[in-house]
Formats: structure tokens, sequence, C-alpha cells
């Protein structure tokens, strides 16, 4: 992820040329990532029948990728956007601590601030918390570049993906399972920190007592209920954390 | 397509209404210098974990392990998925081998 910072320094560029020019080898790990999961988004979306236009306006609007991947389930059942809406905010609730996280850095953006506020991705909030600082490039800049850069590695990939969809020369059965396969690999990491494994036990545990009491057809709900009830129940036994706030603050540097 | 275009558009609607949403809260709550209860850093910090799980759950849903083939590929696939994370914490690489092992045994093995 770290790029070297003499490889930038070389060419001095100054305003946005230089915050584009700084921000794209940096975004370059998510250019890969997105291309990917992004292309296949699309193809995934084609599968059920919705095409590029679809997948690219589902990208543009509701630019958060794990949420997409979920979405595209519950765009081949019953229509319920009162669902759609719960499952988005329970699958985003981490950008309230990206949110958080960068309160302080998105200060004094202005006009590229509610931009900012859009694009904040997991992954962007990575390459933002570890911006550099450039001479004769507002922060703001960078992060708006870097910003906009991911996002249209996105949009382009899900509909790049729709568009492959229906000529791939070979078989696309199971590319679903790479939604799955984020999913572990996102719950891996969480679980490298010690004090995640608690919530990480939480959220599958009731979520799978959930599905054998309710069904796969409506046991989200039942289980958003019971994670957020639990979560908050063991709020004293966790809260270790919560004096370690100031901490995590810093974390972002 | 299983739903009309209209509610196509309105589902895209309320899954942006919901990013739009979390990402706007932390701003709009605290504008200045006000520092976020310590509530929001709990649940801010232990909801990825467990939202993670439900995710993973939730790909499984329609998976039946009373059944032949038992979930296996599902299970194999993710196994797949840890293992190559474990050895090379990879997450690209991770997603990619456990994708394609899994289309190779649903296409292949368990046709």
């Amino acid at each position: 992820m770290s790029i070297k910072q003499k490889d930038l320094a070389l060419k001095p560029h100054v305003g946005w040329t230089g915050a584009f020019r700084a921000a794209f080898p940096r975004t370059l790990p998510v250019l890969t990532g997105y291309a990917f999961l992004g292309m296949a988004f699309g193809i995934l979306m084609r599968t059920k029948g919705y095409g590029p236009l679809w997948s690219g306006l589902m990208s543009a609007l509701a630019f958060g990728g794990s949420i997409q991947y979920a979405a595209v389930a519950l765009l081949t059942t019953a229509f319920d956007p009162l669902q759609a809406l719960l499952l988005s905010l329970m699958v985003n609730a981490r950008h309230l601590f990206y949110g958080i996280a960068m309160l302080q850095k998105y200060r004094g953006a202005g006009r590229l601030k509610p931009a900012l506020i859009f694009l904040l991705t997991d992954e962007t909030f990575s390459v933002n918390c570890a911006a550099p600082v450039l001479p004769g490039v507002k922060p703001a800049q960078f992060y708006f570049a870097a910003s906009v850069l991911d996002y249209l590695y996105w949009v382009l990939a899900s509909i790049a993906g729709g568009f492959l969809g229906g000529v791939l020369p070979f078989d696309t059965t199971g590319i679903d399972f790479a939604l799955t396969a984020l999913f572990v690999v996102i719950w891996l990491e969480q679980l490298k920190q010690r004090e995640n494994r608690i919530p990480a036990a939480v959220g599958a545990c009731c979520s799978a007592a959930c599905l054998w009491l309710f069904g796969a057809e409506s046991f989200i709900i039942p289980s958003m209920v019971a994670i957020m009830a639990l979560l908050l129940a063991l709020a004293k036994p966790l809260g270790g954390s919560m004096e370690g706030s100031a901490k995590e603050e810093s974390s972002c540097t | 397509m299983y739903l009309t275009p209209w509610q196509t558009f309105v589902m895209i609607l309320a899954l942006a209404a919901g990013t739009l949403l979390t990402r706007a809260l932390p701003f709009v709550l605290f504008p200045e210098n006000r520092r976020p209860p310590a509530a929001v850093y709990y649940l801010g910090r232990v909801l990825p974990p467990a939202v993670m799980g439900l995710l993973v759950v939730y790909c499984l849903k329609a998976v039946r392990f009373t059944a032949t083939p038992y979930g296996l590929p599902e299970l194999i696939s993710i196994l797949v998925v840890c293992l190559l994370h474990a050895a090379k914490h990879n997450t690209l690489l991770s997603i990619v081998g456990g994708t394609v092992c899994y289309m190779l045994l649903e296409q292949r093995f368990f046709v």
C-alpha cells in the first residue's frame, strides 16, 4: 500500500495536477481490487437480468461495495425497500466510524466536503488516512482526487462487468462466491484484532440462530435487532475500548 | 429482472439513502470541535466485525446442509479462502483463489 515518498517527489506538481498525480499511485491497490470486484458485481447483476445501466446506476448512487453485493439478492426477491434501507444502514454502519475518524481531516474542505463524505469508502478511508503532505497541494485536493479516482474505478468496472457479463467466453456459474470470499476475508481481517473477536462471533452466531429460527426469507431484520441488542448489552464487558476512543482517534495518522 | 424498472430504481434509492446517511451522520452530528460520545465510538468499533459475521451467514442462507452436496462447495471454498489468507495475507489473492475454487467445484465436481 505504501508508495515511496521519493517517487512522488521527483516532479513536484501543484494544485489539482499535483493532487491527482500524487493520488493515482496511491490508489493503485484500490484500482486492482475494485476492477475485479466491480466487474464481478456487474457480471453478477447481469446474471440476474440487470444490465450495465443498472449496475452502473447502483454503483453511482449507492456507492458502497458490500451493500451492493448484498442488494443483488434483494433485487431477486419481493419488493421491499424498507428492508433494503435497514440492511444498507446496518452494513454501512462502519462508515460512522470512518466519518468520526475523518471529522478533523475533512474540516475546512469547503465545497469539496459533501463529495468527500459521499465518496468515503473503506478503501478511500485508508488511502486518505495515509495521505502525504505535498508542497503546493491542499490536503482537501488530495483527498478529493483519491476519492474521485476510487469512485471512477468502481463505477466503470461495474459498467464494464455489465457489458462483459453477456459475452464472456467462459461459464460464470459461481462467480457470486466472490462476495462470500470478500466478506470472509474482511471478517478474518477483523479477527486479527483481539477486541473484535467477540463482536465478530456475536454477528455470526446471532445471524446463524436467526436463520435457523426465522428461515432464509425473513432472518435479516431479526438478526440485526439481535446483534444490536446483544452488542449494547455487552457494552460494559467490551467497553474497555470505550475509554480507548482517544487512542483510536489518533490511530489514523 | 425480477422487479419492474421503477421498483428497482426505488430499491437503489433506498440503498443509496442508507449509504449516504451512515456516511453523512457523523459530520452532521459533530460539525465543530465537538467530541462524539463514547457510545458512538463503541458501536462504530464493534459493528464492523459483527456485520461481517452477518454477511457471511447471509451469503450462505440458501445453502442446504442436509442434502447433497451438503454445502461442501461452499465449505471447501471458504476453507481455501482462510488458508490462502493465513498464508499470504493478500486480500485480492484470497478472494480470487476462493472464487476460482468455488467455480471449479460448482462447474466440474458437483454438477
